[in-house]
């Protein structure tokens, strides 16, 4: 692989750009593999990376229905963060945000990771306590989080309303070393170390069904026939439903559509992601100058990759009412993804009822952040059969009632 | 330069002038133009600067697909950014700034990235500024940041306002050119009703302008001749509804169509809300939404002059505006002749039209050599010459690689590439298109509509936006969808045939996606396809070669259709050179989704008129005026607003409070606590139903008593608490958290609607309908006493007992319960009467030494008394067995809601974190949510943690530090002093202890 840098721009630009590789192959299938990973989505790719970087396990496919990157990696806001309140979940997200800050020079591929912080507001007396517990909570976890008044966040967030009619700003839990990455290109970069280890991602292959010979998996069948493996990962976000139908299994997910949108780009005015959970908005300002906003989720299940009206509107009243500039700013485009939704509202990364099959799943609305350290873990359960990133997010846990729930100390969980 | 033309300009009324500003110059205009119309009319090609390079932009467009000409509009409060020229009326006093340049548009410092341009290729940032790390965030992003985005903050508060409007219509036309209006004609005549919306301010669409140079008629009439009668038959039927002003924004699962009507855009100083937001519900819908013009990618497509070519023939003919005065056209149609004929009889020079087609064009090729116009036929542009400005072109053969035949001067271009169909509004729900290959468009098709909750199709595509380009066949087009729509939505409308339309007829397009054909990497990389985003011809093709392959990847990779426009003039374009350079046919290549809204529409009409004060409801208590005049520090609790504290003058927060616990518990204290959730649950099951709702045994209460209920989740966790009342034999009243009214009442509904339907049992939340006060401590007897009316004696009225009576005249519902382990009442009256009870009572209280106290003071003497408080002893995460409220369990009952959810495991497990309380050792208040810490790290680094803080207070009664919290094996560690390590560096030592500090034998509430 030719490494990316400034010097390569710069021979490359003599040349009209005429002599740049493919940032991945496009093989066909082989007929087997030691691991298969369904879905070639951010969580998916990462998984194959750290197989192959930290385990040596290069035997890999990544197969994937659309294009790589397609799913929720390309249609989420972008927000990393590690400022959970459960030891679990503080543990894999700081795990991940920690990869993020190296991913660019790991990956050779600048992924933007721009820890620019981020603020959730307090704006009731009970969010105040709930996020000075959670900054409680981090300090023993080893995440640095703070919690801040209303003049610091202010400071941070010149556009903020610190006093609106309806909920006042009370304080607000900063991360500092929180931020944003470019969604697009982690998928990319992940994908082109990948391949550049002798991976295969196959895209525009549908997996149909899941082989299995007695308990154990031997295989799937897919658009492009079928492909043999010892071991099989399931990384398909909003569709872990179907796979693990296919597998024989059943999977305590439901998949909704959750909403986001963008303005049209304007200068810089906000350096910091704004999380504002108790009017249900965030937002923050990509690199291009818009302002990217998350929205609510469909309340009912559904799989189509659209966004409704009605909580584009709830969202912009929330954003108003905390950003009154906004009013004045308009929606350039808006859309949905499909998100995968547990009990908890925590992931699932698990061994399956199925010998040789896991899971990966159910990162809900907040599963961009996670890319890198979901990819680790997973890596490590399909290697070794443990790991403790991934123990406390197996299936058993619905079973036993040992719930890992993050929406106590706020009323929304990511 | 473009100029005024002395005559001509069928929407401008010349003799009105209208000043305005452009960049702190005065310019003046007439009333009917467009910002851009105005602009040019002044001689003001350039307007802006490009994204990326920074690079001169004129307006290239003459409608919503304009990607370049944005402006920063208006002053203070009323400052927008990007605003489009071309799509924003002119008016008087209009103050407009371009955008994207420092320090000027003339001279911008950011320009250089032009002359950088060969290394800065579509995604030149993926693969540097990665070293060193630092750098991204201190020195690479900053730089970055500031030189994209566009327009400038708005800084003020918003001073329009906005409103949203619901509107009902058996059928909606979209669009109202010729197509759009006969669609609705055809349609109306089933008499249902048809709501009508155009997104500019006038009728007609194009027709009008092209028939200029055809001479066409529709039914024998000119074009502006048979719109206006249209508009007058459709406006003269009750059944229609017309709009001007308003787009067809997005359109959503079935049939829920969003429009955007701007009302006073145009007249900033009128009343009246600024945007409406039309939210429709409706059977069908007709988009006859018109098409798109394609540009040429030929090199120096993008240089200010260049432009659209019936944009061009727009500013002529609308508004009387000559973009140059020798204007080459270069097409690979018929329809750019029109231009060239049009320029000719404004007595505008055209030196030649460059035809990319070896044959030329038809009837109007034929027309223009008749007026004298030089055509030339398989040619090409090899490139545009000039800077800030056209200033000629240089003609080459379309087969060949750029080689010069010769060049001319000029200073303006128009560019004709064919057009595509606006199929936004048909895409957005799932609508699928298909590629024609004779036009070179995606259109729709009809096969594979958008589909609503029958299965079958709501959207119908008429005219040009279905892909019938020539006048006759979208008349005919829009008269077949008008009917099928109102036949789809249950019509029966007249069968006549569509008006006659006589126009020049076309000759057939080729598709040119390159020019010259053969163009080198050098005319490629000038060869823009999206110009705000700058994505040239080369960029695409690099993506292509690096294995941005989906059309997905390559617009993300290129950045191409992802500017303001979203691709309206680029993403053909783009996809046909994607597809070339993969070697596929342009559908296997496909389109990038098509997203709402249309074009932007204002943040503030999404919000619409819920802002400030009313953005949500704010609940007051009939006693809110009164807290609000008597020192009231307000926190908000759900929707409500509660009074934290009655803080006096002089005294701080913190002092109030202490004041009214003490007051409180050795006097008398009131507390309003009407925003209690009061649900009345009745009928004949009701008593079954409220034993699976709460932990509790609640059928077995007995008319005229209270029980303290405990309500799960299914998963077992504690949801909800509060004071159930049997008021008689299936009536009971359930007393919920202030926060948890509405969830409970969902809750309770959501059982009976789905699992207990077959349940006789109705749920009321009779929240708002009651006033209710608590009066507490000592003298709270006497008080009532004074009152009288009835008995409320320890005889008469026991603990957790409530009865119905007067007192001091008001009808009253007197509950003995009480939250602070005083001596206490909670009284109901009637919502009308609250106010006046209140007052009544601090009245009569007076000599007993009445205070209000606000939720610190319930919080504190609650947790004094060791009460649980939902919200802080509870998460989510915490059943009744850790807060040591097992005798709320009953055992007697064979099921209730997270019983079984209580018996899985884990929820059984014997190392669950237990209610204890703590006490620090040194008297001070732990701090809120602090975790105690255990010996040594998990498997992840993490320190080990063995409890946490739910509550914590200082106590005025035991003027110490007092907290409540759960702990591993707390209630088996009684003594034992813990580390509670804060965020302020200090470590806290506590010991447990019992939860309850204050009367642990109860004998004060109980007297």
């Amino acid at each position: 692989m030719k490494r990316y840098s400034a010097f390569a721009i710069a021979r490359e630009a003599a040349r009209y750009h005429s002599g740049w590789e493919r940032a991945w192959r496009s093989p066909e299938p082989k007929r087997k593999y030691d691991v298969i990973i369904v879905g070639a989505g951010g969580h998916g790719l990462a998984t194959a990376y750290y197989l192959g970087k930290n385990f040596g396990i290069t035997n890999v496919a990544v197969i994937e229905k659309g294009w790589l990157g397609g799913g929720n990696t390309g249609r989420n806001t972008t927000i990393i963060r590690s400022n959970y309140l459960q030891d679990p979940s503080a543990a894999i997200y700081e795990k991940s945000r920690s990869l993020y800050e190296t991913m660019s020079q790991d990956l050779n591929y600048n992924v933007m990771f721009s820890p620019r912080g981020v603020i959730m507001l307090a704006q009731t007396h009970h969010e105040v306590r709930g996020y000075q517990r959670t900054a409680h909570a981090n300090a023993l976890q080893g995440v640095t989080t703070e919690f801040i008044t209303p003049q610091k966040v202010k400071e941070l967030v010149p556009i903020i309303n610190l006093a609106g009619p309806r909920y006042p700003v009370l304080g607000g839990l900063w991360q500092a070393r929180g931020g944003t990455a470019r969604h697009d290109a982690v998928a990319w970069g992940y994908a082109r170390a990948c391949s550049d280890m002798g991976m295969d991602i196959i895209q525009k292959c549908e997996v149909t069904g899941v082989r299995r010979d007695g308990g154990r998996v031997a295989g799937v069948d897919t658009t492009k026939g079928p492909i043999d493996c010892d071991k099989l990962g399931i990384v398909v976000a909003g569709h872990s439903g179907v796979l693990a139908d296919m597998a024989g299994f059943r999977l305590p997910i439901e998949s909704v559509a959750l909403q986001a949108l963008v303005s049209e780009p304007i200068k810089p005015c906000m350096d910091v992601v704004v999380m504002a959970n108790t009017v249900h908005g965030y937002m923050s300002q990509s690199d291009k100058g818009e302002m990217v906003i998350g929205g609510g989720a469909d309340g009912y299940n559904n799989y189509t990759q659209r966004g409704s009206f009605h909580h584009i509107e709830e969202t912009v009243r929330a954003l108003i009412e905390t950003f009154p500039m906004v009013s004045r700013l308009k929606m350039l485009r808006q859309w949905g993804g499909i998100v995968d939704m547990t009990g908890d509202r925590s992931p699932i990364l698990s061994k399956t009822p199925v010998d040789g099959v896991f899971i990966n799943c159910g990162w809900g609305t907040g599963g961009f952040k996670a890319i890198p350290g979901s990819g680790w873990g997973m890596a490590e359960l399909i290697a070794k059969g443990r790991s403790p990133l991934t123990d406390a997010f197996s299936l058993d846990r619905f079973k036993e009632g040992r719930f890992i729930d993050e929406s106590v100390a706020a009323g929304v969980a990511h | 330069m473009s100029t005024r033309l002395a005559s001509g300009g069928r929407l401008i009324d010349r003799s009105k002038q209208v000043q305005f500003t452009f960049n702190g110059k005065q310019m003046r205009g007439h009333a009917g133009d467009t910002l851009a119309s105005a602009l040019l009319a002044n001689d003001q090609m350039m307007v802006g600067r490009s994204f990326k390079y920074h690079r001169p932009r004129g307006i290239v467009a003459s409608g919503a697909e304009e990607p370049n000409a944005l402006i920063n509009m208006g002053e203070g409060a009323r400052f927008e950014p990007n605003q489009r020229a071309t799509t924003t009326e002119l008016f008087n006093g209009l103050v407009a700034q371009s955008q994207n340049h420092w320090p000027s548009l003339e001279f911008d410092i950011g320009a250089v990235n032009t002359y950088f341009s060969r290394f800065l290729p579509a995604g030149f940032y993926y693969k540097m500024f990665m070293y060193p790390r630092a750098f991204w965030k201190h020195v690479y992003e900053p730089f970055i940041r500031q030189s994209a985005g566009l327009g400038r903050a708005p800084k003020q508060r918003d001073q329009d306002t906005y409103e949203h409007f619901y509107h009902f219509a058996d059928l909606v036309v979209i669009g109202g050119g010729v197509a759009g209006l006969q669609a609705a004609l055809a349609a109306a005549t089933a008499g249902q009703s048809v709501l009508v919306i155009e997104q500019t301010a006038d009728w007609g669409g194009r027709a009008p302008v092209d028939g200029v140079a055809d001479d066409s008629t529709i039914d024998g009439m000119d074009a502006d001749a048979w719109v206006a009668q249209a508009v007058a038959k459709l406006d003269a039927m009750d059944n229609v509804t017309m709009r001007t002003r308003t787009m067809g924004a997005g359109v959503y699962d079935h049939g829920y169509l969003l429009a955007y009507e701007r009302l006073r855009d145009h007249a900033p100083e009128a009343k009246g809300p600024r945007h409406r937001l039309w939210r429709i519900r409706t059977k069908q819908i007709v988009t006859a939404t018109g098409a798109i013009e394609r540009p040429l990618s030929f090199a120096g497509n993008d240089l200010p002059g260049v432009m659209l070519a019936a944009a061009l023939r727009d500013y002529v003919v609308n508004y009387g505006v000559s973009t140059g005065d020798r204007t080459v056209v270069v097409t690979n149609n018929d329809d750019a002749y029109r231009t060239a004929i049009v320029l000719k009889q404004a007595g505008l020079e055209v030196p030649v039209i460059i035809d990319a087609r070896p044959e030329g064009g038809g009837a109007l090729m034929a027309k223009a050599r008749d007026m004298g116009i030089r055509v030339d036929t398989g040619r090409a542009i090899a490139k545009v010459k000039g800077g800030k400005r056209v200033t000629g072109v240089q003609i080459c053969a379309q087969a060949g690689e750029g080689s010069v035949l010769e060049e001319i001067p000029c200073d303006a271009v128009a560019m004709s590439g064919g057009w595509s169909p606006v199929v936004h509004l048909w895409s957005h729900c799932g609508g699928k298109l298909i590629w024609d290959d004779a036009q070179a468009h995606f259109r729709p098709d009809p096969s594979r509509p958008p589909t609503g909750a029958s299965g079958e199709g709501f959207v119908i595509a008429a005219g040009s936006a279905n892909g019938a380009l020539a006048l006759d066949a979208a008349l005919a087009d829009a008269t077949a969808a008008g009917v099928a729509a109102a036949r789809a939505a249950g019509g029966t409308p007249d069968d006549a045939p569509p008006p006659k339309a006589d126009a020049l007829g076309e000759a057939a397009l080729a598709p040119v996606w390159m020019m010259p054909q053969g163009a080198n990497i050098k005319l490629r990389m000038k060869s823009w396809l999206d110009f705000q985003n700058d994505v040239k011809v080369s960029d695409v093709q690099l993506a292509a070669h690096e294995g941005f392959e989906s059309v997905e990847h390559a617009k993300r990779y290129t950045t191409l259709g992802m500017a303001t426009d979203q691709g309206k003039l680029s993403n053909i374009n783009g996809l046909a050179i994607l597809s070339d350079a993969l070697g596929q046919p342009i559908p296997v290549t496909g389109t990038t989704t098509f997203r709402p809204p249309y074009t932007p529409i204002s943040m503030g009409a999404i919000a619409g008129e819920a802002r400030g004060e009313i953005f949500q409801p704010l609940r007051r208590t009939p006693m809110h005026d009164w807290h609000d005049a008597n020192g009231a520090d307000w926190e908000p609790v759900g929707h409500w607003r509660r009074p934290y504290a009655f803080v006096r003058n002089g005294e701080t927060v913190n002092e109030a409070v202490m004041r009214e616990v003490r007051n409180t518990r050795e006097k008398l204290g009131l507390l309003d606590a009407s925003t209690l959730g009061k649900l009345i649950v009745k009928g004949p099951d009701a008593g079954r139903f409220l034993d699976m709702m709460y932990t509790n045994m609640m059928s077995t209460l007995k008319p005229g008593k209270c029980r303290y209920g405990l309500m799960c989740s299914e998963n077992g966790f504690l949801s909800d608490d509060g004071v159930v009342a049997r008021i008689d034999d299936d009536t009971w009243l359930c007393h919920t958290t202030t926060g948890g009214a509405d969830r409970i009442h969902a809750h309770m509904e959501e059982w009976l609607q789905t699992e207990w339907w077959d349940w006789k049992v109705y749920v009321a939340n009779v929240t708002e309908q009651l006033a209710q006060v608590a009066v507490v401590g000592p003298n709270a007897r006497k008080l009532l006493e004074k009152l009288g009316g009835m008995d409320v004696s320890r005889e008469a009225l026991g603990f957790m007992e409530w009865a119905d009576g007067t007192l001091g005249g008001f009808d009253a519902r007197v509950y003995r319960i009480s939250f602070s382990g005083e001596l206490s009442y909670e009284v109901a009256v009637p919502a009308s009467q609250g106010r006046a009870f209140w007052d009544k009572l601090m009245e009569a209280g007076k000599e007993f030494g009445v205070m209000p106290y606000g939720t610190e003071a319930l919080h504190i003497m609650r947790a004094e008394k060791g009460f649980i408080m939902i919200g802080d002893e509870t998460d989510g995460t915490v059943i009744p067995q850790d807060l040591g409220l097992d005798w709320a369990l009953s055992k007697k009952k064979e099921d209730y809601l997270g019983k079984r959810a209580q018996q899985r495991s884990h929820m059984t497990d014997p190392n669950r974190w237990k209610l204890v309380g703590l006490e620090t050792v040194d008297g001070s208040v732990l701090p809120d949510g602090a975790y105690a810490l255990g010996n040594g790290v998990n498997e992840n680094g993490q320190k080990v943690m063995i409890g946490r803080v739910t509550s914590t207070y200082h106590s005025p009664t035991l003027n110490r530090g007092i907290a409540m919290g759960l702990v591993l094996h707390g209630p088996d560690r009684m003594g034992e002093v813990l580390d509670f390590p804060g965020t302020d560096g200090k470590t806290y030592k506590a010991k447990i202890v019992s939860a309850v500090f204050y009367d642990p034998e109860g004998e004060k509430q109980n007297v």
